[in-house]
């Protein structure tokens, strides 16, 4: 059956007298598309955080493909197959869209400055993969005919869609995507559902976490739900629609329920 | 209107490297050659009628400002720019590096063995990158402003320590520095400038050739997406410390090649010649010329160099100048002249050969 | 060396120190003032002690007519009249770096929050118009002439362009920091009488021994400054505490788009804080004159970095860790160069700084400025 990929296990988040995460586990198998929601303020970003290295748990452990990455540098935790997009979009604006995706593409590479000074064949050979490579994903996101625009000057969808590509060119094996349909109408909310649908179709497996929930409870196998840091439901979205706590967590703030 | 004046010839610029993207490479290459041969002849340029006259400084020999000032400050600008410029690292102390090439020179030659210069030179570059190391390793996890600060405090530390150590010669400093080996017909004494512009030159095309290829591989993106957000570039894989570290490195490394040819030149050194006003001079170098471009720091090295000189009024006020310009500068241009163009056109940091390629 | 030698020494050093460690704290409020409400270094307030001290120069020798000599000796002054001298040096000093400071902050750092204005603008305009008649005349006074004809229209135009609002990035601050910091200095250095060389001031307190302290003889200078510096840090703190402005000033440096949407004029705030710095140098100038009866252009430089890095080892945005990180830095200098020598006096300072930042960069009291607590 489906194997455990990522495993966050009894993980408390404290920052000074604030717990964000409390005793919170949450397991995500391998070609699953799971969606994290919760009330504002409920610690998803947190979750995150603490999944992809930015935090280290101060309770608790993450282990990923039966090896753990509690507390591992974030860039070996990339390294590990653990990408993610962001938020606020963070881009690096004063380069192109395709440059960007080569430096998640970059995250792959063997060769450094040597090779760069000295051109040699590996170097050669790795840069004119990680360029192929980025148009391949530059025109599965559908945003290559900007590929030599600079990223600041890309319209908001497609820096969006820039976002996910550029984690996708590190070869991950999870995909977070932190609120990636914010700022979207109805039709772009569709068009990347089915993107999402598209990418796990490639073998990736999806974390998701996301207010609206016409997005999540469509694409997502599982949800989990957290709130006040602690998680309060975990299953088929239509369970936890229909879940008495999730509904009370949410009383009134859910404008989008049917 | 000042602005109108910068803005307009940065649009010239950017048309010529339009226009100099779309020739083919017989056409590149050419051009390469007529610029890099008539360089070498700079210091012919003031026996050009009209335009000579224009151009040449008055006071001081036109052939020596290019290469005592000129070489210098553009090899410095470089250096500086790959740190301060890709990397985002405010370096306030860049001169430490250059008093590290200097005095590692003149102890190898002069004081403390007969080592000739050539065999001087990697020394001392490489003794300038350890120095490099040294510094980074500790410091680069700070924040900017910290960092600048600590940057500042070594460039002093070096030169507080030049002076009062006799083992560096103390204030007297060192003299009888060794000179660069007769080649090519070339004679490198007392007087005549021009061996060492010509050599300077050289040095400069080299630094050029091997600070673009880092520029447009994975070590430039890896700058530049630290510069941009250090945290995103961190999640997207880099290894943000050993890249900024790199940075530190290669810009010691330049900045020390460039001490190893002033102190060639001029024979004798002493902790004088390498005052905090002059890490000021180079950060307005890089600034002022467009930082993160490599063609807007070697613009920015010649004009702090050569201006003052061909403008005498201005050469005893030329540090208050550039203070007031580094002020202006960044209320009205932060980017620099001639900023980096990003995308669209036909600049991409990868090791592509046309343009057309990419944009299909 | 005997005993008693040493505890002799001891003293001696620790009450020197702990005078030049009073100078370094209030140099350092300012530092850790503007860094609380505006997380820049302010790279040039150095500059603006260094101009405090000018101001007392100025004041002593010009406004109150002192000569520095009177029939070859020192114009010693006693009683009232000294403490009335004293008083009009100090304000002036004050006066000299709080209005540096306030023109600091509008002419280097407003127009790259995107809100430059007026004031800054024509300095700026006046500069720039300056610079460029430099290019072709030689006379300074043409050259001021020039540049003040030309100011006008130029200021204009500058006008214009900052009606545009951009913020600049970061680095930019920082740029702009050590640019003016290195063009005031330079310019007192190029155009004042002395030019680059030290300037006497004058001398108008006699520095008898005021008391005797464990074998050691403690001299009235360092005791005025050391009691001077406790009166104004005490002075500063209840602004800070009890004011309205003050209160201003603590709620910008813990939230300023919260403080801004609650009423508070973010601007008048940012004013009022480089205001305080600045008077605090020039405070820390004036007694600075008053023990070392000397200054030149770039005494800023080293005594600002020794400050900056009190400010840091104290706990930056803390004003009670400005005054430790000065007394103790004071301390550890004083009692390093007595074990090093004195020439490694600096280098003490820096590396004090560089294993700070190192090992504890939040300072021995931490971060502050922000919390309810100051």
């Amino acid at each position: 059956m489906s194997e455990v990929l990522l495993d966050f296990n009894n993980v408390t988040m404290q920052f000074g007298g604030v717990t964000a995460l409390s005793e919170v586990t949450l397991q995500i198998q391998r070609g699953e598309i799971l969606g994290l929601i919760g009330p504002n303020g409920a610690g998803k970003t947190t979750c995150f955080n603490v999944m992809t290295g930015v935090y280290s748990p101060t309770i608790g452990s993450v282990t990923f493909n039966g090896q753990s990455v509690t507390g591992l540098k974030r860039h070996h935790i990339t390294k590990a197959g653990i990408a993610r997009t962001f938020q606020n979009i963070r881009l690096f604006s004063q380069m192109t869209a395709l440059e960007n995706v080569m430096v998640g593409a970059d995250a792959r590479k063997k060769s450094s400055v040597g090779g760069a000074i000295l051109r040699t064949p590996r170097q050669r050979r790795e840069e004119n993969e990680a360029r192929e490579r980025s148009m391949e994903l530059l025109t599965f996101m559908g945003i290559a005919d900007r590929a030599n625009n600079a990223a600041r000057n890309l319209p908001y969808g497609y820096q969006r869609r820039l976002e996910i590509a550029r984690a996708l060119a590190t070869e991950p094996q999870l995909l977070c995507l932190d609120e990636p349909a914010a700022g979207f109408n109805p039709a772009e909310k569709q068009e990347l559902n089915e993107l999402i649908l598209k990418i796990r179709e490639q073998g990736y497996t999806v974390l998701l976490i996301e207010h609206d929930m016409n997005v999540v409870m469509k694409v997502s196998d599982r949800v989990a739900v957290l709130d006040f840091g602690k998680k309060i439901a975990d299953g088929k979205p239509d369970d936890v629609r229909n879940n008495p706590d999730v509904i009370a967590a949410y009383l009134g703030v859910d404008d989008n329920a049917s | 209107m000042a602005n109108a004046i910068v803005s307009s010839f940065q649009r010239g610029a950017d048309s010529f490297g339009d226009a100099f993207h779309r020739m083919n490479k017989w056409q590149k290459y050419s051009f390469y050659a007529i610029v890099i041969v008539a360089l070498y002849l700079a210091p012919f340029w003031p026996d050009i009628p009209v335009l000579g006259q224009i151009i040449d400084t008055p006071g001081t020999q036109f052939s020596t400002v290019l290469n005592d000032q000129v070489i210098i400050f553009v090899l410095v600008a470089l250096g500086l720019n790959v740190v301060v410029g890709l990397a985002g690292l405010l370096d306030l102390g860049y001169v430490g590096f250059y008093a590290v090439g200097a005095y590692v020179t003149a102890i190898l030659t002069s004081a403390h063995g007969n080592l000739p210069w050539l065999l001087a030179l990697p020394v001392a570059v490489l003794v300038s990158m350890v120095f490099g190391v040294v510094l980074g390793a500790p410091t680069l996890r700070l924040r900017g402003d910290y960092l600048a600060i600590v940057t500042l405090g070594f460039g002093e530390i070096i030169r507080l320590t030049a002076k009062n150590m006799d083992w560096l010669g103390a204030s007297r400093g060192i003299s009888k520095i060794g000179k660069p080996p007769s080649i090519l017909g070339l004679k490198f004494g007392v007087l005549d400038p021009k061996p060492y512009y010509y050599l300077g030159l050289t040095l400069v095309l080299i630094v050029v050739f091997v600070l673009h290829r880092l520029e447009y591989s994975r070590v430039g993106r890896a700058w530049v997406s630290i510069r941009e957000d250090e945290d995103a570039a961190e999640l997207m894989g880099v290894n943000t410390f050993k890249f900024k570290l790199w940075a530190f490195t290669i810009g010691a490394a330049v900045g020390g090649l460039a001490g190893v040819h002033y102190a060639g030149k001029v024979g004798f050194i002493n902790p004088d010649n390498f005052p905090l006003q002059l890490s000021i001079l180079f950060l307005a170098a890089v600034v002022l010329g467009g930082s993160g471009n490599m063609y807007g720091a070697i613009l920015g090295g010649v004009l702090v160099a050569y201006v003052p000189e061909r403008l005498r009024n201005f050469a005893d006020k030329r540090v208050f100048v550039f203070g007031v310009v580094l002020v202006l500068m960044m209320v009205f241009r932060p980017e620099g002249i001639l900023p980096k163009r990003v995308g669209d056109e036909h600049k991409k940091r990868t090791t592509s050969t046309s343009a057309e390629e990419v944009a299909s | 060396m005997p005993d008693w030698l040493i505890i002799r020494t001891f003293w001696d050093l620790t009450v020197t120190g702990l005078a030049l460690g009073s100078i370094y704290a209030l140099v350092a409020l300012g530092y850790t003032l503007v860094y609380g409400v505006l997380r820049l270094i302010n790279f040039a307030h150095s500059e603006i002690f260094m101009v405090g001290t000018f101001g007392s120069l100025l004041a002593s020798s010009q406004f109150l007519n002192i000569p520095l000599l009177e029939d070859g000796n020192y114009p010693y002054r006693t009683g009232m009249t000294l403490i009335f001298f004293l008083v009009i040096i100090l304000i002036i000093a004050m006066l000299f770096s709080g209005i540096s400071a306030v023109l600091l902050e509008r002419v280097a750092y407003r127009p790259l929050r995107g809100n430059g204005e007026g004031v800054g603008a024509v300095v700026l305009a006046f500069l720039t118009a300056f610079i460029i008649s430099l290019i072709f005349l030689d006379d300074t006074k043409t050259n001021l002439i020039v540049a003040l004809a030309l100011t006008a229209p130029i200021s204009y135009s500058y006008l214009r362009i900052f009606k545009r609002g951009r913020q600049a990035p970061r680095l930019a601050f920082l740029i702009s920091a050590i640019g003016a910091s290195t063009a005031i200095a330079e310019a007192v250095g190029v155009w004042s009488k002395n030019g680059r060389d030290q300037y006497q001031t004058v001398r108008i307190l006699e520095k008898k021994t005021l008391f005797n302290l464990f074998g050691t003889n403690v001299r009235i200078d360092y005791v005025i400054v050391i009691v001077g510096a406790m009166l104004m840090m005490t002075a500063l703190t209840l602004f800070v505490n009890k004011t309205r402005l003050g209160r201003g000033v603590r709620a910008v440096a813990q939230d300023a788009e919260t403080s801004r949407i609650l009423g508070v004029n973010v601007d008048m705030i940012i004013i009022v804080t480089f205001a305080l710095g600045g008077v605090m140098a020039g405070g820390a100038a004036m007694l600075f004159t008053l023990v070392y009866d000397q200054t030149r252009f770039n005494i800023g430089f080293i005594l600002g970095v020794k400050s900056f890095t009190a400010a840091v080892l104290g706990g930056i945005g803390n004003l009670k860790g400005a005054l430790l990180g000065g007394l103790v830095l004071g301390l550890v200098e004083n009692y390093g160069s007595a074990i090093f020598g004195g020439q490694w006096k600096d280098v003490i300072a820096f590396t004090v700084l560089l294993v700070v930042l190192m090992f504890r960069p939040t300072g021995l009291l931490g971060e502050s400025l922000g919390k309810a607590r100051v």
